[in-house]
């Protein structure tokens, strides 16, 4: 045996047996941590997964399958207008990094290989920020005031922070070496095609999850009529899949007809017919092979890849914030309100600077923010921890370290702290 | 012998497309070696922006996704 490869192992292991020994288990407030834990888990398993993140998850999948990463690479090129550049540096992560773990390099390809520091640091600062799986579960759990906050904070102040930093190192663009062309495949799709197939996806999303208004209006009667209008998306949506992609027209046939059933059969629980129809329309999609069985298998690795950190980051948002409206998370609500409550100054830069220390997993951040805001948080200092959060963490910031050296990732992580706290508050001001 | 590359900063992805080119690779009886690039600055120096990536004695065949093992065998057998 080798002690030295498991050393780590034995280590842990005596861990866990301290821990354990001494579990707190007979303490209130541990019993009632644990409990508000298991109770969030379970309101995000009851309102969130079937009608949000399922259809989400799908949504994320046809990005990845569908849309051409090379034409967007190509704006960020060498050659690239800087104007342009920057532009589709700070919207593009929403189509290119849906998972967190493809940022870095493509940061370090617009850095070095691409339109250089300027670019890279707006994607690096928007991209984690605006992926479709952020800004729906942002909106869906923290308001849709701070979900669209997020999103447009994240692309303008992307914009500021790559500014910022071409202008500070103006003075020493480096040597961009040349870019391998990239062999770009034709089209097969035109444009107004995919915008609608993609509205449609959208469409029905919003629809599903669309909150009860309170006044009485427009959208107070879209409410009312989600669920056949949503069934109206989705037939236009069969129609534009068997036109497109070729899906064969008699299976989604029998999966409308087998959806409109369940509905009829379960007219009160939604989740049903919405949650079997995406089951079935997964086995029509394997079954057709080629780019459809793609999109399920893309749609699959996001939820295999995010379900298991959001439940990691319930759990804990459960166990140290407690329940909305109760005060049963092991961190007392009045640490939360001193630090990070109200709108002051100080409360905006200490989230900033929480945020941009702390490592968030993919969607983490959502739950762990609704607990903080529920235990006094300000709306502003919620939103600078929003903006400084994904974009910088201690182990990331390492890997930057390793690409663009000291002084810039030091230029990087201030600019991030500054300008997201910046945000906040005048987000805070306005709220 | 050939010179299997992935490129990638190590997450699941690129585990994904490292084990289905194990899998190719042996289906096809391929005399190889399979060797991990998981710094920035040598994956960007093979000219590859979108992760996870392969690169076949040191071309680089596939980037910006995980291929299938069938993909995988079609670039492979080139080579064999």
């Amino acid at each position: 045996m080798k002690l030295k490869n498991e050393g780590k192992t034995i280590a842990l292991f005596v861990l866990v047996f301290f821990g354990l020994y001494y579990l707190p288990v007979h303490f209130e407030a541990f019993q009632a941590a644990v409990l508000s834990a298991l109770e969030l888990a379970r309101w995000y398993a009851r309102e969130h997964v079937v009608l949000c993140l399922l259809p989400t998850f799908f949504i994320a999948g046809a990005m990845a399958v569908f849309l051409s990463q090379d034409a967007i690479i190509k704006y960020l090129g060498a050659e690239a207008k800087k104007v342009v550049s920057y532009g589709v540096a700070s919207v593009s992560g929403s189509v290119l990094a849906v998972c967190s773990c493809t940022i870095l390099p493509l940061f370090a390809g617009i850095y070095k290989m691409g339109a250089g520091l300027g670019p890279a640091t707006a994607f690096l600062y928007s991209g984690p920020a605006i992926n479709v799986l952020a800004i729906v579960l942002t909106a869906r759990v923290l308001g849709l005031q701070l979900g669209l906050a997020r999103a447009i904070g994240a692309v303008l102040l992307g914009i500021v922070v790559g500014l910022s930093m071409h202008f500070i190192f103006r003075g020493e663009e480096n040597e961009t070496t040349d870019t391998p062309a990239m062999d770009s495949d034709e089209l097969e799709r035109s444009l107004p095609e995919t915008v609608i197939y993609f509205a449609l996806m959208v469409g029905i999303l919003v629809l599903a999850t669309l909150a009860e208004p309170a006044q009485p209006g427009f959208w107070a009667a879209v409410h009312a009529y989600r669920w056949p209008l949503a069934a109206g998306l989705g037939l236009g949506l069969a129609g534009l899949l068997v036109k497109l992609f070729n899906f064969s027209g008699w299976k989604l046939f029998l999966l409308a007809a087998g959806i409109g059933l369940l509905s009829y059969f379960f007219p009160d629980v939604p989740e049903v017919p919405f949650g079997l129809g995406l089951v079935g329309f997964s086995l029509v999609c394997i079954s057709e092979g080629g780019e459809a069985e793609q999109w399920f298998e893309e749609s699959w690795s996001f939820a295999r890849q995010i379900l298991p950190l959001l439940l990691a980051g319930v759990l804990v948002a459960g166990f140290f914030f407690g329940l909305p409206g109760r005060e049963d998370g092991i961190v007392p609500a009045t640490w939360v309100q001193t630090l990070v409550g109200g709108n002051s100054w100080p409360a905006n830069v200490f989230s900033a600077l929480a945020g941009a220390f702390m490592y968030f997993a993919t969607l983490t951040e959502v739950p762990i923010l609704e607990g903080l805001l529920d235990a006094g948080m300000g709306e502003g200092p919620a939103l600078s921890l929003l903006l400084a959060g994904p974009a910088v963490s201690l182990p990331n910031l390492l890997v930057i370290h390793s690409v663009i050296g000291t002084r810039k990732t030091v230029a990087y992580f201030c600019l991030v702290v500054i300008i997201s706290s910046f945000a906040g508050y005048f987000y805070g001001l306005i709220i | 012998m050939v010179k299997l590359e992935v490129l990638g900063p190590g997450c699941k992805n690129c585990e994904r497309l490292a084990d289905n080119v194990r899998e190719a690779a042996a289906d096809l009886d391929l005399d190889y070696e399979l060797v991990k690039i998981e710094d920035l600055n040598e994956i960007t120096s093979y000219g590859v922006m979108n992760t996870p990536g392969l690169a076949v004695n040191g071309d680089v065949k596939i980037q910006g996704e995980v291929a299938s093992v069938a993909d995988i065998q079609a670039i492979l057998e080139d080579y064999n």
